[in-house]
């Protein structure tokens, strides 16, 4: 795979068709939008190195409640947008009163991003059997752009780490993770989630990351 | 201000013994603050600026926030030991202009429209001035923007040009911006688009082909080390990890 740094403005292409996300098109040449990593394949895709979250229907998120009115709660979900829960959203039926008995300001909640306007209101659900009330673990933030990186090609990467590690891990689209499972797992998950976060852009990390899970836990035995 | 009391050439070369049509050295450094989203230290010969953008992130106050596009921010300030007497803090009309100007240079080449009902805030602190500030402010600006991972067209260079003593020069110094006959200051693309052009003092309009032009090339010459700038700090990114917040839920 062909990687490459660039900056704003930078001609990645002449040909229109390879446009893809980060890049824009002018008089039919493909531009970069984005200071980060250019990867060329059949479309050119710039993944950024810094920058905000932004919400997209569809995305799995981890929220902190951060107010309660009459029919939503508001939701901080680590993004210059705020995620509206509505009282319909969650999978049992509770009168507007018993709002903050089901979540109060401070609970925080794995979501799912359900739908997102054009003038950015994000409207989140708790309708899945995994999403719902954190209750216990811990929650690490990374950068919301090292997750694709963490979830590996085709899940390759969370699936090895859930079954090395022995942990449950939700991963938010937001930076957000949630891990789950005895204290001396959870540190290892913890330190494995910052060395994918440290070394996001180098080649072979999974292999890496086996060998560095190897080590910890012959360490420990 | 009468220009016979200073020499502004020895043997062809100026006072600080460059040529004509020569930049003062500069130095970017990308990601210089922790707290920013993005940020840059630009030393631009005797300035020394500093930039900060944050977002895009909420609004405040309310009534300003737009409903389809991100809204810029940009505060220009001079520190009060920026310049040899005591600046007085504060905006001024000086700084409100050079605000409204510099954010003028970049917001073409921002994709506001990505994001709706937000703010993008880049504060530009001048540490110390040498003529020339809105221009070091403006590639540290450029550089900052795109450390915060903000999307845009392209990146944006600003340099100026001046007459002394009847020659057109680059990227004036102190002496030559206060005792020369004419300031131009540019901002523009790589690809040649100006998106500021001020000038203070007289050119004919054949000097001011040839300053302008001048300008140009000195804008092209920062962006190169713009560039090489936020290259390099991919380079150093790759060894230096960025630590995560852990909080634990009961």
């Amino acid at each position: 795979m062909d990687r490459k740094v660039v900056i704003p403005g930078d001609l990645l292409s002449e040909e229109a068709k390879r446009s893809g996300e980060g890049t824009y098109v002018k008089n039919g040449s493909v531009y970069s939008l984005l200071y980060g990593l250019a990867n060329f394949r059949d479309k050119i895709n710039v993944i950024p190195l810094a920058g905000k979250y932004i919400p997209g229907p569809g995305d799995n998120v981890i929220g902190v409640v951060k107010d309660v009115t009459f029919s939503n709660w508001i939701v901080d979900i680590n993004s210059p947008y705020d995620g509206l829960l509505h009282i319909s959203e969650i999978p049992i039926k509770i009168e507007s009163e018993e709002m903050p008995k089901y979540l109060r300001i401070g609970s925080s909640i794995m979501t799912r991003v359900a739908d997102v306007d054009p003038t950015m209101k994000v409207e989140l659900t708790l309708n899945d059997k995994k999403l719902g009330h954190i209750r216990a673990g811990q929650v690490v933030e990374i950068s919301h752009t090292r997750v694709p990186r963490l979830i590996g090609k085709g899940g390759s990467m969370i699936s090895m780490l859930k079954k090395e590690v022995n942990c449950n891990i939700f991963v938010g689209q937001n930076g957000r993770i949630w891990i789950h499972g005895s204290a001396e797992d959870m540190d290892l998950a913890l330190r494995t989630i910052t060395l994918i976060e440290k070394e996001a852009h180098t080649n072979g990390l999974t292999d890496r990351i086996v060998d560095f899970l190897k080590k910890e836990k012959g360490a420990r035995s | 201000m009468d220009e016979t009391d200073i020499s502004f050439f020895k043997d062809g070369l100026r006072l600080d013994g460059r040529r004509a049509d020569q930049l003062r050295p500069v130095k970017i450094e990308v990601g210089v603050l922790a707290r920013a989203d993005g940020s840059c230290y630009i030393e631009m010969g005797g300035n020394k600026v500093i930039a900060a953008v944050y977002g895009p992130r909420e609004v405040h106050p309310r009534h300003l926030q737009e409903a389809t596009r991100a809204i810029v921010r940009y505060r220009y300030n001079m520190a009060s030991f920026s310049v040899e007497d005591r600046k007085r803090p504060g905006p001024d009309r000086r700084s409100q202009e050079l605000s409204k100007v510099s954010r003028e240079a970049l917001e073409p080449v921002i994709l506001t429209s990505f994001f709706p009902r937000s703010v993008i805030d880049v504060f530009i602190e001048v540490l110390q001035a040498d003529a020339g500030t809105r221009t070091a402010g403006i590639n540290a600006a450029a550089v900052a923007l795109a450390d915060a991972g903000i999307p845009m067209k392209s990146m944006i260079s600003s340099c100026a040009a001046g007459k002394v003593a009847d020659t057109i020069v680059l990227d004036p110094m102190k002496e030559e911006d206060n005792f020369g006959q004419a300031d131009l200051p540019i901002a523009m693309t790589p690809s040649g688009d100006i998106t500021l052009l001020q000038m203070d003092g007289d050119l004919t309009r054949d000097e001011f082909q040839r300053a302008v032009e001048m300008a140009m090339k000195g804008a092209r010459n920062i962006y190169e080390l713009q560039r090489a700038a936020l290259v390099k700090k991919y380079s150093q990114m790759v060894e230096q990890p960025v630590r995560g917040d852990v909080h634990v839920c009961d």
